[in-house]
């Protein structure tokens, strides 16, 4: 039979591999950019990425952890889901760290692991590892691809899947049998989800309830969580705060929710927040939480949290609801839906004078306080400094540990998502290459890293990306050549045995980025920070900047573990 | 308290396993677990026996269950009119003394035997749990040398008196 030409041509393109439907997918599905490395199962999904001119860009980073820790920080500050592809076996277990960051966060990822082919899946192959098995206690769903007709659907599935009703990571494994087999190109991705129909629009009666508890409410006080910035409604949370003069303690991941230092912001609550949030949230007679899932950082002891408050729960995820906390009002909605049926009503609200008026008087008397040295600098006072050379508006990511919290409570945020910690987890190594992803989603923005001079050292590799992808990322070092946090805890509850939390020897991090081809800059006497600060910020290019400040410095105030509300420490000097 | 939980889930890889991890990890007491298919392909039933200490934790159970990517509907059937059923095979020691005796028993339990050898019967008894478990006591004197239940599973009478049974999916949905 003679074939006419024309058809074959057609035929022929119509063929292509497993990888190149994921390819499309990703294009599909509108990813800008991938977070990667490369190994033996995923070498036909790399393939295909050189083969095909993607309109997504990839970024090799040089640890896995830096991929997804990566993504993390572009998918906070973008709105927008973090992709990540890794090998089989090491290369996706070097992700879970990331991934189960992501599920504590509430972070949309989409990972993508290689398998081992389907032939050999089960008996213990070369660079084999369960993921399925694995990745299922820590990601908001995962999949393995068995059949290829699947792989469109999945991918689209997975999407929907990471971004709505309350984010978080979804896990895809795909066998080398699948991204390398040929096959058609012709299948739906269509997908129906019984199971999962996330309710956004809140129940108008409970909504009512709310404003009238306002209504007969002396001590009210509103809690605002991660999940006002996820669903985008600051500017509605704004409007409904000042409508009923509702003063607003926020959440560590959720600063910049509400603007920190403004009139009605009490700042951050929980084991380092402020004393006026603290027994605010202690003293108040109606807590209306939304978007924060009452953890126990923030509650301290259950028993003495809010004793006398009526509490109101707005969530998207309804498990959150009444699992730490009894709630007298519960609505399941997406923050900005239910702020905007809030806003509807009509604002009648209690007599506040009092409370308000305590509120500021406990903020003029008992606020956040540091000692001053000079020499070496005190950690706060360059938190402040680095606020006010960035006039507030840098995108800020951390590390965990003592810098973390000072970052959290002497950098207000007036703008959201400029704000990238790692909270539910706690995750060491999460701060620098967060950074990375932060500077990808918006390019153009001053992005500082405040980092640990421990944790920076947990995945500082990635200064390599930093210099191949010419981002501008300042790093400021917080050097107190110390387990900062863990010293605090050894002093503060056994008796200053400092075990294994102080470092003898630390890398010359000036030396260390010199040797990326970056730029490194070294200050230790608080009267050079000012200019210090000013060259770091005005580079062109990224900077990593060692600060050596004091090593005794401990985070006050605190609740200490056990505690409640009323009972922290270090509130005065 | 002990509780009866009917879930209705689609029927995906691991679906098993994703629920009774989940269930595993946030310490929840699991007695039992029946799954079956259900007559709509692609969706099974889920019945579940679980000691809860309160309700607040019963809400945490349901919620979790009914936040699972798979799970389609969860239902409380514990105060609901139900339908609850069990199987058990049972393989007791019989001699030519016994014999006689277990099957007159067992009749009374309208079991029946499956198996027989030499010096042992095969019993299998479906019920609720108390006549399979009440067999199962007055078969122990004779030697019970092998046993298996099913774990329960359970159904919602067609008929349910005052007001039908609540739909934990909606409750949840709207708190
Ligand atoms: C991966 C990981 N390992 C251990 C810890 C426990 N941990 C919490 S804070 C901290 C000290 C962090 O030291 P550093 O990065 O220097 O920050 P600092 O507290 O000194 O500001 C440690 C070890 C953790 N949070 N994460
Ligand atoms: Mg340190």
């Amino acid at each position: 039979m003679k074939v006419n030409a024309n058809q074959e041509v057609e035929v022929k393109s119509n063929l292509v591999t497993g990888s190149d439907l994921l390819v499309q997918a990703l294009e599909k599905a509108g990813v800008e950019v991938v977070f990667g490395y490369p190994g033996g199962a995923v070498l036909p999904i790399y393939d295909a990425l050189h083969r095909n001119d993607t309109s997504f860009k990839h970024v090799l980073s040089r640890h896995e952890q830096g991929s997804i820790h990566a993504a993390e920080g572009y998918a906070r500050v973008s709105g927008k889901p973090g992709v990540v592809i890794a090998t089989s076996g090491p290369g996706a277990t070097n992700l879970i760290t990331g991934i189960t960051d992501a599920m504590m966060d509430s972070i949309p990822l989409v990972v993508f692991t290689g398998q081992v082919a389907e032939q050999v899946i089960g008996t213990d192959a070369f660079q084999e590892a369960d993921m399925i098995g694995i990745t299922t206690p820590v990601t908001k769903y995962n999949y393995q691809v068995n059949n290829i007709a699947d792989l469109p659907r999945i991918v689209n599935e997975a999407f929907h899947i990471a971004t709505t009703g309350r984010p978080g990571p979804v896990v895809i494994d795909i066998p080398k049998s699948i991204s390398e087999t040929v096959t058609i190109n012709d299948y739906e991705d269509d997908f129906y989800l019984p199971g999962y129909q996330p309710t956004v629009y809140p129940n108008p009666m409970q909504i009512s309830k709310i404003t009238d508890e306002l209504s007969k409410a002396e001590r009210p006080v509103l809690l605002a969580g991660a999940g006002i910035l996820l669903s985008g409604a600051t500017e509605e949370l704004k409007q409904f705060v000042n409508n009923w003069e509702i003063p607003v303690v926020t959440t560590l991941l959720g600063l910049g929710s509400y603007p920190g230092g403004d009139n009605l912001s009490l700042g951050m609550g929980g084991m380092h927040g402020t004393y006026t949030a603290n027994t605010a949230i202690y003293e108040s007679d109606l807590l209306i939480n939304i978007g924060a899932r009452f953890d126990d950082r923030l509650t301290g002891n259950l028993q003495h949290f809010a004793p006398n408050a009526k509490v109101a729960h707005i969530d998207i995820d309804p498990a959150e609801i009444g699992k730490n906390v009894k709630t007298a009002i519960p609505i399941v909605a997406d923050a900005k839906q239910a702020l905007n049926v809030l806003l509807q009503q009509e604002v009648n609200r209690g007599d506040y004078t009092k409370w308000l008026d305590k509120l500021k008087g406990n903020q003029k008397k008992y606020p956040l306080w540091y000692d001053r040295g000079d020499n070496p600098i005190s950690p706060q006072w360059l938190i402040e400094q680095i606020h006010e050379k960035s006039n507030g508006e840098a995108v800020v990511t951390t590390d965990v540990g003592q810098h973390q919290m000072w970052a959290a409570q002497f950098y207000p945020f007036k703008n959201p998502d400029n704000w990238v910690t790692s909270g539910g987890l706690g995750t060491m190594g999460f701060g620098f290459p967060a950074a990375i992803g932060a500077q990808i989603a918006k390019p153009d923005h001053l992005v500082i890293s405040l980092v640990g001079d421990g944790g920076f050292q947990m995945t500082l590799q990635e200064l390599a990306i930093l210099k191949s992808q010419n981002l501008p990322v300042k790093v400021v070092i917080l050097n107190n050549d110390a387990l900062g946090m863990v010293r605090q805890w050894q002093e503060t509850f056994y008796e200053k045995r400092y075990s294994h939390s102080l470092f003898s020897e630390n890398p010359d991090f000036v030396k260390l980025a010199e040797s990326y081809g970056i730029k490194g800059m070294r200050v230790s006497d608080e009267k050079d920070v000012p200019e210090a600060l000013e060259e770091a910020f005005s580079y062109d290019g990224p900077v990593v900047i060692d600060c050596r400040i004091d090593r005794d410095t401990c985070v006050y105030p605190m609740i200490a573990p056990g505690k409640g509300m009323h009972e922290m420490i270090g509130v005065t000097k | 308290m002990k509780r009866i939980i009917i879930a209705t889930v689609q029927d995906r890889g691991g679906v098993l396993n994703r629920i009774t991890g989940m269930l595993n990890r946030r310490q929840f007491n699991i007695e039992s677990i029946s799954v079956g298919a259900s007559d709509v392909r692609g969706i099974s039933k889920m019945t579940f026996v679980v000691e809860v200490s309160d309700k607040q934790k019963l809400e945490q159970l349901t919620k979790q269950l009914n936040k699972q990517i798979d799970v389609i509907k969860v239902l409380d059937v514990t105060d609901k009119a139900i339908v609850t059923r069990e199987l058990a095979l049972v393989k007791v020691v019989a001699t030519n003394q016994t014999r006689a005796e277990i099957m007159t028993l067992i009749s009374a339990f309208r079991a029946d035997v499956i198996d027989i050898s030499k010096d042992s019967l095969t019993i299998q008894v479906t019920g609720k749990p108390e006549k399979v478990d009440a067999l199962i006591s007055l078969l122990r004197p004779y030697g019970i040398k092998d046993l298996t239940k099913t774990g329960l599973t359970a159904f919602p009478r067609g008929y349910q008196p005052e007001q039908g049974y609540s739909e934990l999916n909606s409750v949840s949905a709207h708190g």
